[in-house]
């Protein structure tokens, strides 16, 4: 019998992988193929391949298949995780077995072979029965858990490792709990002395505090809009959308510039009213201010999406039960809205742990641990372990959160989403609710305004608050083009980074929303043992700081096997894998709209899975797709905490940049690149947003391009 | 491997399936024959459905085997049998036009385009859409869109054609037409027809079998004229058609027949293996006949409480000396209706009655 296309394709593959292809990644390319290459552990893995080209003749022996590609695998993790570098990649390996054999990292060899072992196995699985026999669910499933092992939960298992060793490697289980009961983690100092508190629960409260903030603001928002008469729908359209194309620490730093000791509003008055300049700014209130104006948007969305599924055919069963409006709305409306404002606090909170930048421009003294992370590695202390410890409790503290966010409140969700036919007109608000709603939103918006003029005008002048002439200089620092003896040439000093930032992103893209959209299909629409695991994992990675999967990608990919540390790869994938959820909520939220008999026509129609999620399901989802891209790409550029362990002076980022200005005390460059970058956003949007408007297709108007649930997603 | 020309269409070797711990169907074996079409009919939830899913490939069994055609499909995804399904909603694709939903099946299988296009025209026109293949579904009436359902299922020429309910999304008259419409044309191409509804109407006017089904299991497999008249349990009884089912004593048996008491009256009537003691008698509402008055000893007295007038013909619900229900009576006569309130005789039609041997 003849071998089927997919095995011949695999197998050849993963013998390239071992006969042709540079077994290790050199940069100077002169690693030879594994059968060829030094060390004596290679060539065995030859051996799994041959079981497998025996055990596919035929087709008829899928344990063997599947037992000799778990062999390849297994082996190539081992060999590759135990023979480092610089010998033994762990101390006891020497103790036992003397000074080892080196290494250097994996190359394209070691990856054709990992992909042919992997897809061997899938298809061994299919015949097995699983997945009702489908190859290409299978290896899909395989690939995308394989892909999120590696660079989702291979790097903070090398977290929690790196926490119980000592800085030179050795296993020091103590030192981990010395550190991790270290009073400035844990010290309630500013309770009981004069000192600050520890680093944790100055985050713990920190998050808390912002997660109360956003939750009544983002209600408050949310309310208003529903439930008067305002015309506030393009007003809260637009407001949506700033916190999606403004880098995080862009808030931060208008702040500063407004309320520091020189700014607009304390030089202002102080010439007034003799007001005494003052760092106020610099510590809990800066940052409390700057995650309210970034995180309440994204309340709100979370809000409004959770009033509007509250029927107002309730409300007014209620009323037509002769309840007054103000017991309506603690009756019927608050209870049924209660677990959305969890949710929404829960998002806050998230948000405001994950959330770097901020605390780095306007934290001045005061520590969070997502702070303190990124100083422990690149500070003077250089301590890797304090390090992990600290980003262990932080994403305990996120983890937490997230858990509590879909155990707890996964089944409390009263939102009637598939009710048809609620017509009605919803309450009106009590008026003391309204007005206090009008009177905390007014100030906000001044705020806002007033932050993102600053942003705007911030870069244009000598020095703002001080001497406001007008003044190109910072752009042209920035973004200056010059002609030289070659033509014209890009010399500002932005462009540098402004280039690569795009150039990574673009690269990310596709990535992200293939990865997204295909978990998003593979959970929607397949029936699998371990679906619910897959689903949390999958999720689970934005729940991850960015800073944690910073430090960890810089422990897991800096030594072989696996050496990514300084190319413009490892900052592609870090996006690729931190803006995967938002791919993955798209597509969910797309696939629940397309109905399930449409996938199951076409396979009665002879068309296989493949097929038919190519030719039914992915032109549907353009809108998901779309989606997917565009939060991909802007999510990428706006990113700051993740990318500040993996830039290199080679492939600095914009907001890095930005970030480094800052800190040197450059507000001007600072303020104009960041400027440039929210206005560069928004025209990617709305460029976006007109193409893909005239693209719908028939009745399926109703998909917005731009989707609410994509924003509830930690960025730092 | 393959079968010869006496294997059945369809056949189902003691099929079981579960899902988590909900048995859907249990243990479940039936052949079907070429060129059939056979009704699964049931309340929702009876398993149907999955028995449809089931030979499509939709669903794998947990227990048993499934062949089609004699050959053993019991582990095949669905893309790998050659079967056709209509769906309830019709599943058209809404981002394709008609001609190309319907060249879809086509197409995927490897035909060439231009051939796929020539036989997709050729089904359009036999469903009577000709010149519609440049619209898109959404263009289409209801009625149209479950035509061009059918053209999509029938243009890859299947083993077995299944329907998932497909009329039940379409208005009560338009329903009748397109009903006998997929008769005709079932028959006309000899397909062998697999046909889901819970309208017991629809299923007596096009079977030529029909299985009723009860949790999870098979009630009843027979004839439309069979399942009518000679319901094997109080189940079928009630779901097929209306039925007085009245308690009775079977006093004795002589060869095929006993003689069964109701109430004042006996009856002599085909015991269908009931055993003598109490059992069950099935009554349609016309076999019921009234006249007005007093009641003779060959009759039992009854008196009407409602009364309803639907223009082809009375219903009456009236109460009979000794039965605790009230009986439901279905009478032609609409020309002297009686009131409520009059006292009748009521006596049993030859046909419409008959034992039902299991409660």
């Amino acid at each position: 019998m003849k071998l089927p296309r997919f095995l011949i394709v695999w197998l050849a593959i993963g013998c390239a992988g071992v006969l042709v292809l540079p077994w290790y990644g050199l940069d100077d390319g002169t690693s030879l193929p594994a059968l060829f290459a030094a060390g004596p552990w290679l060539p065995p893995l030859a051996l799994p391949l041959l079981v497998a080209a025996w055990a596919s003749l035929g087709c008829t022996r899928p344990h063997a298949l599947i037992a000799a590609a778990i062999t390849g695998l297994l082996w190539l993790a081992v060999e590759g995780l135990l023979i480092g570098q610089h010998g033994w990649a762990y101390a006891w390996l020497d103790t036992l077995f003397g000074a080892g054999p080196s290494q250097p990292a994996m190359g394209w060899g070691a990856v054709c072979y990992a992909l042919g072992c992997l897809m061997l196995l899938a298809y061994g699985l299919a015949r097995l029965g699983a997945c009702k026999g489908d190859v290409f669910v299978v290896s899909a499933i395989l690939l995308v858990v394989g892909l999120i092992a590696l660079f989702v939960f291979y790097p903070v298992i090398c977290i929690l490792s790196s926490a119980v060793r000592d800085n030179d490697g050795g296993f020091a289980p103590w030192l981990f709990a010395t550190k991790l009961a270290s009073p400035s983690i844990w010290g309630l100092d500013c309770v009981f002395g004069v000192r600050s508190c520890g680093v944790a629960w100055n985050t713990v409260a920190e998050a808390t505090l912002v997660g109360l903030l956003t939750t009544l603001l983002g209600l408050a928002f949310a309310l208003v809009a529903l439930r008067t008469r305002l015309p506030m729908k393009k007003l809260l359209r637009a407001l949506s959308i700033l916190p999606i194309i403004t880098p995080p620490f862009v808030i931060g730093l208008a702040l500063i510039l407004l309320f520091g000791r020189a700014g607009v509003v304390t030089v202002w008055l102080a010439n007034m009213f003799d007001i005494p300049r003052s760092r106020w700014i610099y510590g809990m209130p800066g940052i409390t201010i700057a995650q309210v104006l970034a995180f309440t948007p994204i309340a709100m969305m979370v809000l409004l999406g959770v009033l509007q599924g509250v029927a107002p055919s309730l409300e007014e069963a209620s009323q037509t039960l002769r309840a007054s409006s103000w017991y309506t709305f603690r009756t019927v409306t608050w209870p049924l809205i209660r677990p959305g404002l969890a949710n929404a606090f829960l998002i806050g909170f998230i948000e405001s742990m994950a959330d770097f930048a901020n605390p780095l421009v306007i934290g001045g003294n005061f520590n969070v641990l997502s702070t303190d992370i990124f100083f422990a590695v690149v500070g003077a202390s250089h301590d890797q372990g304090r390090a992990a410890v600290l980003a262990i409790v932080l994403l305990a503290f996120t983890l937490t959160a997230f858990l509590a966010q879909r155990v707890w409140l996964g089944r409390r969700s009263y939102a009637t989403m598939g009710g048809k036919g609620h017509t009605g007109v919803p309450a009106t608000l009590p008026a003391g609710v309204r007005a206090s709603c009008y009177a905390v939103i007014v100030p906000w918006l001044l705020l806002t305004v007033a932050v993102y003029g600053m942003i705007l005008v911030g870069g244009f002048v000598v020095s703002v608050g001080r001497d406001n002439t007008p003044t190109l200089e910072y752009f042209w620092t920035a973004f200056s083009i010059e002609r030289g003896v070659g033509g014209w040439f890009l010399s500002g000093s932005a462009w540098n980074s402004f280039i690569v930032t795009i150039e990574v992103a673009l690269i990310a893209m596709p990535f992200t929303a293939v990865l997204g959209i295909l978990t998003a299909y593979l959970l929607d629409r397949q029936q699998f043992p371990g679906r619910r695991a897959f689903e949390f994992l999958a999720m689970m990675s934005f729940a991850i700081p960015g800073t944690v999967i910073g430090v960890a990608y810089i422990l897991a990919f800096n030594v072989p096997p696996v050496s990514l540390t300084g190319t413009g790869t490892i900052i592609a994938i870090s996006f690729a894998f931190r803006n995967m959820p938002v791919g993955i909520r798209a597509g969910l939220a797309n696939l629940s709209q397309i109905d399930r008999s449409l996938d199951e026509a076409s396979l009665t129609l002879g068309a296989h899975s493949f097929c038919t999620l190519m030719r039914v399901i992915v032109p549907m989802l353009r809108p998901a797709i779309v989606t997917a891209m565009v939060y991909s790409f802007v999510r990428a550029v706006t990113a700051v905490s993740a990318v500040i362990f993996l830039v290199t002076g080679h492939y600095n980022l914009a907001t890095v940049y930005i970030v480094g200005r800052a800190d040197v005390g450059e507000y001007g460059v600072a303020i104009v690149y960041s400027a440039m970058l929210v206005l560069f956003m928004m025209l990617v949007l709305v460029v976006i947003q007109l193409i893909v408007g005239e693209r719908r297709i028939g009745r399926r108007t109703e998909a917005p391009a731009i989707e609410a649930p994509g924003l509830a997603l930690v960025q730092g | 491997m393959s079968g010869g020309n006496a294997a059945p269409a369809v056949e189902f070797r003691a099929v079981t399936k579960r899902f988590g711990s909900v048995t859907a169907l249990h243990t479940v074996s039936f052949s079907i024959a070429r060129g059939a079409l056979v009704t699964l009919l049931g309340p929702s939830g009876c398993g149907k459905t999955t028995i449809l899913r089931l030979i499509a490939g939709l669903e794998q069994a947990s227990d048993g085997q499934i062949l089609i055609d004699g050959d053993d499909v019991t582990k095949l995804s669905a893309a790998e049998r050659d079967v056709s399904m209509v769906f309830q909603s019709y599943a058209l694709f809404p981002h394709m036009t008609v001609l190309e939903n319907v060249c879809y099946g086509l197409r995927a299988s490897g035909m060439r385009k231009a051939q796929a296009i020539e036989l997709a025209q050729a089904k359009l026109a036999l469903v009577g859409l000709a010149g519609y293949g440049a619209r898109l579904p959404s263009e289409l009436s209801g009625g149209q869109q479950q035509r061009v359902a059918v053209a999509r299922a029938i243009v890859l020429e299947p083993k077995v054609l299944l329907f998932d309910e497909p009329l039940s999304n379409l208005d009560a008259k338009l329903r009748r037409h397109v009903r006998e419409e997929i008769h005709e044309l079932q028959q006309g191409l000899s397909l062998t027809a697999v046909y889901v509804t819970h309208d017991q109407q629809e299923a007596l006017a096009i079977s030529d079998r029909i299985m009723v089904m009860s949790m999870a299991r098979i009630a009843q497999d027979g004839t439309p004229r069979g399942l009518y008249e000679q319901p094997i349990s109080h189940f079928v009884a009630d779901f097929i058609g209306d039925a007085n089912i009245v308690p009775v004593v079977i006093e004795s048996r002589t060869g095929e027949l006993a003689s069964v008491r109701l109430g004042p009256l006996v009856l002599t009537l085909p015991h269908r293996s009931a055993g003598e003691g109490a059992a069950e008698l099935s009554i349609r509402p016309q076999a019921l006949l009234l006249t007005p008055g007093a009641a003779g000893p060959d009759a039992l007295p009854g008196r009407i409480s409602k009364a309803a007038y639907l223009g082809s013909h009375m219903e009456y619900w009236l109460a009979a000396e000794g039965l605790t229900k009230e009986l439901f009576v279905i009478d032609p006569d609409v020309v002297a209706p009686l009131a409520p309130g009059a006292d009748v005789a009521i006596r049993l039609a030859p046909s419409g009655v008959a034992v039902v041997p299991q409660a």
